[in-house]
């Protein structure tokens, strides 16, 4: 199993040709607009190590008219890794440690109030919902901005499919969680 | 956050609503409401009585208890052929599936209630173009509903209930019948162009992603608003 890195999402932008660190940087960030931004060190870190492990080759330099920069290419070695970790499956998350769902069992243990809890969960979800739909619906909203706001909605309403179904056994629960 | 608070007069409010369908209670003291230009999404599980609700404040059908106010005026008193005048006039309405006329091209199906107000054909047809123009179907004016996607079908549907220029539209499950990237097509289509044209929506739906296109969101469940009303 080979895991999820930001080696291999260099490697991934390096397939479309040589590129020198604060280009793969920027492009990145442009691809992956709601991923936390990739740090300079970050990038040139990874690259060193994609180097030493033969994946990746000092290319030449660039410097268009600003500074000298490193440029990197892909190597073959680089190239058949990238391509057997993008068709390797992402483990189905097998065992899940969810905060709201600690929650609900803590509001039951606690003799608080959890149906009241998933309802303000549900509005905050809501609210977070509709500025992803905002986000996605602006007018010339490019495309990677689309489909990074659809990942999340999907994720956030699978949320809110799980509290809805909980909301309705709650009392089945609660004889379960605290049987006093 | 209540009328009392925010100050905003709302164009169509329901008040402890009750009405049973035979024994079964569908609402039970329902109240909501709906601000002028708002879009309003209306959740809750199969059965919670969300339809019903719609048809109450939409005058389609009456209430047994409450009041449904739409303009300072008791819509739930108005004789039925005031209620007829207005949901032609004032109110637009969508279901999920089946409300298109399939012996009728798109164009005619739009220019419909154009017709039925007193309209001359030719300046319904120019109208009915034109909104099947917003709603990104022009080109189909000839298909009849039989030969258009369901996603095709329902923005002629709601061309069709946004035609005559009403100030409420009702939606009932509007995406139900189609899959995720045409009921995408379907809501941008309809809350863009009823904030462009200040349209109050009511969209009944059980899907949360569909909830999200509308500005807030109430919760009902065994026929009662749940007292968190979430959103702005």
């Amino acid at each position: 199993m080979i895991a999820m890195s930001t080696r291999h999402i260099l490697l991934g932008l390096l397939a479309t040709g040589p590129s020198h660190g604060y280009d793969l940087k920027r492009r990145h960030d442009e691809r992956f607009p709601r991923a936390r931004p990739l740090a300079y060190g970050q990038v040139y870190t990874t690259l060193q190590r994609l180097v030493r492990d033969g994946l990746a080759e000092v290319d030449g330099t660039d410097s268009d008219g600003g500074p000298e920069r490193t440029m990197y290419r892909a190597t073959d070695d680089g190239a058949r890794e990238l391509a057997q970790w993008a068709c390797e499956i992402a483990p189905p998350a097998p065992f899940v440690t969810n905060e709201i769902f600690a929650k609900v069992v803590v509001s039951i243990l606690s003799g608080g109030d959890p149906d009241a809890y998933l309802l303000a969960q549900r509005a905050a979800h809501m609210t977070r919902m509709r500025e992803l739909t905002a986000l996605k619906t602006t007018p010339g909203a490019d495309l990677a901005s689309v489909l990074s706001a659809d990942y999340a909605l999907n994720h956030l309403d699978a949320d809110l499919r799980w509290m809805t179904t909980t909301a309705a056994r709650l009392t089945t629960l609660t004889a379960e969680v605290d049987p006093a | 956050m209540s009328n009392e608070e925010d100050g905003a007069v709302p164009l169509l409010a329901a008040r402890d609503l009750v009405k049973a369908h035979g024994r079964n209670e569908a609402l039970r003291g329902a109240t909501v409401e709906l601000r002028p230009g708002e879009i309003l999404a209306v959740t809750g599980a199969s059965g919670s009585g969300k339809s019903t609700l719609l048809h109450c404040l939409a005058g389609i059908v009456r209430p047994d208890s409450g009041a449904v106010t739409y303009g300072g005026e008791r819509l739930d008193r108005l004789p039925e052929r005031r209620l007829s005048e207005l949901r032609r006039t004032e109110f637009g309405v969508v279901f999920q599936f089946g409300q298109l006329i399939p012996e009728l091209t798109a164009l005619d199906n739009v220019a419909l209630p154009l017709l039925l107000g007193g309209a001359r054909r030719q300046e319904a047809q120019a109208s009915a173009g034109e909104w099947l123009e917003r709603f990104g179907v022009r080109g189909q004016e000839e298909l009849r509903p039989g030969e258009m996607s369901g996603g095709q079908a329902q923005r002629v549907a709601l061309a069709r209930a946004l035609v005559t220029g009403p100030k409420v539209v009702f939606a009932d499950e509007p995406t139900g019948a189609l899959d995720s990237l045409a009921s995408e097509q379907v809501m941008s289509a309809l809350t863009h162009t009823a904030r462009e044209s200040g349209t109050a929506v009511l969209l009944i739906t059980h899907d949360a992603q569909v909830a999200a296109y509308a500005d807030r969101e109430v919760r009902l469940a065994d026929g009662a608003v749940l007292p968190l009303e979430v959103g702005v």
